[in-house]
């Protein structure tokens, strides 16, 4: 059955596994490093945005204008143009590992945003009575903003996520392997369509298992 | 109740610069609270009510003047005493601003976390501040499965948390329907009789302040216009948006609308005149409309009345046509002013106020 419609990817599993463990590597090691950033950021940006709880006009328009720049370049462009900067901190500019260095800075500003978004919705008259009862700014960021937005930032998370396995597709433009490398330069090249069909199923299936389990989770610390 | 002054406003004023425009929010304002007070607010949306009593606790810092809160001086404190000030001043909002994602308790339990007490101190204080506002069943529920009026109870709660000395309450009870506004002015009440808590209360209805306040100062584009107990201002408004609150609170103007659009069949003449007859206290309880009679032949065709006890000083208004001889009319309206009431002649063409 198997054999039948999928002829050239049953004699491919090891490919198979091993190209799902790169985008599955990419994406978690991206994730961590990207959400870290792409959230400091984002906190970044709505305590110091104009009438936010460290207003800073300076700071703000940097982080601003940055988010924005990263956002303007085209992530297979990026993929070429930060080689420079890969080869400085991971040794190499291709390969899996380098891969994550372009996918951080292709998807951190884009999680900024988010968050930006995300903790925008947080009622400024809560902040206000969190500040009424003596909250400094860390004890408004963490105990006010971060749990008060949870369940817009989950949202906001599983939508990085999503658009980030996305992004590792193209990671096979620098050696970086994965489904989407698996995809195309398999799959496609060599005309086995179902090669590129079984590679796009496991994405859908990734990025299915990611929607629900967010949704579930979201859906739990929403007492709105 | 000391004359002991906890809050001291000077010559505060706020100026806004938002995209080349200056807008003053506050102009010029002084205003002392002493100790156990209830100190009423009253003014129109935009009067400047709210930015005022931000400067209270420096939510805003006002353009100059000076802010003293229990004897420290608020404008000079470092960030960190700013905060520690501020426990000590509970606020509470319009809109309740709870924390939808923490259960009741946890809204409570909320301010407490900077405190010195343990975390079994710190459960029994919040068990102690929702029984005080009689919510203790409600402690594992969501703020969105909660009423209005309950929702304002838990912050009442949660500014209460740091035993603060002063409550600033802004427009607390303005989106809560007239029964749960009594409530919850009712618990204020009791709060600063129990609790010896000094309130701040700012609002746009009279019928608040009437129901607990034992001063008023009224509010117009910035400015103080008119302040002082409660009794005074009602029973002797100076000023005209002054009169038009009071007029709203004890609903004579709803009457006088009334009566002016029956004014033709009222019969007015020299012989028949339309006052109002306003007086407070002790006066309230003599028979007067009967003595008008025995002594003048006036008799007294009452239109409207009302009687509000205000601080427990009974304060009334008439509104009467009173029919007789001009001369006797005359008398009669001498006999009142002897008496300590305050009579105005009332014309049916001129607008009510």
């Amino acid at each position: 059955m198997l054999a039948k419609y999928f002829p050239n990817a049953v004699t491919m599993k090891g490919d198979f596994i091993q190209a799902t463990w790169e985008t599955l590597y990419m994406t978690f090691f991206t994730a961590v490093v990207a959400g870290i950033i792409g959230m400091a950021i984002g906190i970044g940006l709505i305590v110091t945005q104009p009438g936010g709880i460290l207003e800073n006009r300076v700071v703000y328009n940097i982080l601003d204008k940055l988010v924005n720049l990263c956002r303007s370049i085209p992530f297979v462009i990026l993929l070429a143009v930060i080689a420079p900067l890969t080869r400085l901190i991971v040794g190499t500019a291709i390969g899996t590992t380098a891969a994550i260095v372009p996918l951080v800075i292709g998807s951190a500003p884009f999680y900024a945003r988010q968050i930006q978004n995300a903790l925008a919705e947080v009622d400024r008259g809560v902040i206000e009575a969190a500040e009424s009862v003596g909250s400094g700014p860390i004890a408004i960021i963490f105990r006010v903003y971060l749990r008060e937005g949870l369940p817009d930032i989950i949202r906001s998370s599983v939508l990085t996520l999503i658009s980030l396995i996305d992004l590792t597709a193209m990671a096979g433009a620098i050696g970086g392997g994965g489904l989407g490398n698996l995809a195309i330069n398999v799959g496609y090249s060599r005309f086995e369509s179902d090669v590129t069909v079984g590679a796009m199923l496991i994405i859908l299936v990734i990025v299915f298992a990611i929607q629900l389990i967010g949704d579930f989770w979201a859906r739990k610390v929403d007492h709105a | 109740m000391t004359n002991e002054a906890i809050i001291q406003l000077k010559d505060i004023d706020v100026t806004f610069h938002n995209k080349g425009q200056t807008v003053t929010a506050v102009k010029n304002v002084s205003l002392t609270v002493n100790r156990g007070d209830i100190y009423g607010v009253v003014g129109y949306s935009g009067a400047g009510k709210s930015t005022l009593v931000r400067v209270i606790n420096r939510l805003q810092r006002p353009t100059a003047g000076t802010v003293e809160v229990s004897g420290q001086n608020i404008l000079d404190l470092s960030s960190k005493e700013l905060r520690t000030a501020r426990t000590k001043i509970g606020m509470i909002f319009q809109h309740f601003n709870l924390m939808t994602s923490r259960t009741i308790a946890d809204n409570v339990d909320y301010p407490l976390k900077g405190s010195k007490l343990s975390r079994a101190e710190r459960k029994q204080k919040v068990a102690h501040l929702l029984d005080l506002v009689g919510l203790s069943e409600k402690a594992e529920d969501y703020p969105a499965q909660l009423s209005g009026g309950q929702k304002q109870r838990v912050a009442i709660a949660r500014a209460l948390a740091n035993d603060p000395e002063i409550l600033i309450s802004d427009e607390a009870t303005s989106a809560l329907d007239p029964k749960t506004t009594s409530s919850i002015l009712e618990l204020l009440k009791r709060l600063n009789k129990e609790l010896g808590l000094t309130v701040v209360l700012i609002t746009h209805e009279m019928e608040a302040v009437k129901e607990i306040c034992n001063k008023v100062a009224v509010m117009d584009a910035g400015e103080i216009i008119e302040r002082g107990d409660l009794v005074t201002i009602f029973s002797k408004p100076d000023k005209p948006l002054t009169q038009d609150f009071i007029n709203t609170a004890t609903q004579i103007n709803q009457a006088m609308e009334k009566i002016y659009k029956q004014a033709g069949t009222l019969g007015l003449d020299d012989h028949h005149i339309l006052v109002q007859l306003q007086y407070v206290g002790a006066t309230a309880d003599a028979p007067l409309i009967t003595e008008l009679y025995k002594r003048y032949s006036v008799v007294s065709n009452i239109l409207y009345g009302n009687v509000e006890i205000l601080q427990d000083t009974p304060l009334g208004n008439l509104i009467v046509v009173m029919a007789g001889e001009p001369d006797q009319l005359n008398e009669a309206w001498t006999y009142c002013e002897d008496a300590g009431i305050n009579v105005t002649q009332l014309d049916p063409n001129s607008e009510v106020a």
